[in-house]
C-alpha cells in the first residue's frame, strides 16, 4: 500500500503530520474507551438495581453489549480504517453463522 | 523495504504492520481466524444458553446462586482497561517508540495476569463453596467450558505477548516484528470482545434469573 505513505519530500513534515494523525486516532480511542466503561457501568447498575423486570433488562444489556463490541471492533481493532474489507467479510460471516447457531440451540431445547 | 532493515523514525511507514507481504498475509489470515473464533465461541454460548440452570436435583446451585456483582465487575474493568493499554502500545508502535510500546505491553500483561488470577479464585470458590464442579451438571459443564475456554485464550494471549516482548527486546522495532505486535494486540482485543458477551450473557443475565 504505497499510497498510505504520505510523502511530501520532507521527512520531518511527514512525521509531524503522521504524529498528529496518530494522536487524533488515539483521542478517538480514549473516547470510545470512556463510552465502553460507561456502557458497562449502566449494564451493571441496571442489574444491581433489581427494580426492573427481566423482560426489560435482558434485551437492554444485550444491546449495550452489542454497542460496546462495535466500539471495540471499529475503533480498538481499527475496522473503521481503510483496507478492512476482508476483516469485515470474515467477521460478519462469522457473526451470521454464530447467530444462527445460537438461535438453533435455543429453540431446539426450550424447556 | 526489506523486512529486517534497520529502521529510523524517518523511514518508519504509516502502516508498518502491512508493509511486507508477510505482514499483509498475516493480517488477512488472522482476521479469518477471528471469524472462525467468533463461530466457535458462538457455539459455546449457544450450548451454555441451552443448558443454563439444567441441574439434576434442586439442591445444586443455579446461576443466580453463584454469581456476585463485585468480582465480575472488577474482572470486567481489568480486562477493559487492558484493552486500552494495548491500544496505547500500538499507538507508540505507529510512532516508532519501541520503549513505550514495550512498557504498555507489559502493563497489558500484568492486567491480564490479575484477571486470570481472579478467574482462578472464582472457579476455586465455586468448586469449594458450592460443589459446582465441571462434572456436577450439564449447567456446570457448559459454564466451565465457555468461561474456561475464554480464560485459556487469556492465558495463551499473555504467553504470546510476553514472548514477543522478551524475544524482540534487543531487536527494536522493524517491519519484521511490527505485524507480530499488531496481530497480538488484535487477538487481545478479540478476547475482550468475547468477555463483553460473557459478562452480559453469563453473569448479568444469570443474576437477572
Amino acid at each position: 500500500m504505497t499510497n498510505e505513505q504520505l510523502n511530501s519530500g520532507n521527512p520531518r513534515v511527514d512525521i509531524e503530520y503522521r504524529r498528529k494523525k496518530n494522536a487524533e486516532e488515539m483521542k478517538h480511542q480514549v473516547i470510545s474507551f470512556a463510552l465502553m466503561i460507561f456502557l458497562t457501568l449502566v449494564a451493571f447498575v441496571a442489574v444491581a438495581y433489581e427494580g426492573f423486570s427481566g423482560w426489560f433488562i435482558v434485551p437492554f444489556i444485550l444491546i449495550l453489549a452489542v454497542v460496546q463490541v462495535i466500539f471495540q471492533l471499529y475503533y480498538f481493532m481499527h475496522m473503521s480504517n481503510e483496507g478492512h474489507e476482508a476483516p469485515k467479510l470474515f467477521m460478519y460471516s462469522g457473526m451470521v453463522v454464530g447467530f444462527v447457531t445460537i438461535i438453533c440451540y435455543m429453540t431446539i431445547i426450550w424447556w | 523495504m526489506h523486512a529486517e532493515e534497520k529502521m529510523t523514525l524517518e523511514k518508519w511507514p504509516a502502516s508498518p504492520e502491512k508493509q511486507t507481504l508477510e505482514g499483509k498475509n498475516k493480517f488477512v489470515g488472522f482476521w479469518l481466524f477471528l471469524g472462525g473464533e467468533t463461530v466457535l465461541f458462538a457455539s459455546l454460548f449457544a450450548t451454555y444458553l441451552a443448558l443454563k440452570d439444567s441441574v439434576p436435583n434442586s439442591d445444586m446451585p443455579l446461576a443466580k446462586d453463584l454469581f456476585e456483582i463485585p468480582l465480575v465487575f472488577t474482572m470486567t474493568m481489568i480486562l477493559l482497561t487492558s484493552s486500552l493499554t494495548s491500544v496505547y502500545a500500538m499507538y507508540h508502535m505507529k510512532n516508532f517508540n519501541f520503549k513505550k510500546m514495550q512498557l504498555w505491553l507489559v502493563i497489558t500483561v500484568l492486567l491480564g495476569l490479575s484477571f486470570l488470577g481472579l478467574e482462578i479464585y472464582e472457579f476455586n470458590h465455586y468448586v469449594h463453596e458450592f460443589g459446582h464442579t465441571f462434572t456436577s451438571s450439564a449447567f456446570s459443564s457448559a459454564f466451565y467450558t465457555l468461561v474456561g475456554f475464554h480464560g485459556a485464550h487469556v492465558a495463551f494471549g499473555l504467553a504470546w505477548i510476553l514472548a514477543l516482548v522478551i524475544r524482540n527486546n534487543k531487536r527494536g522495532l522493524n517491519l519484521y516484528n511490527a505485524p507480530k505486535f499488531y496481530i497480538a494486540s488484535l487477538y487481545w482485543h478479540f478476547i475482550d470482545v468475547v468477555w463483553v458477551f460473557i459478562f452480559t450473557v453469563v453473569y448479568l443475565m444469570g443474576m437477572v434469573g
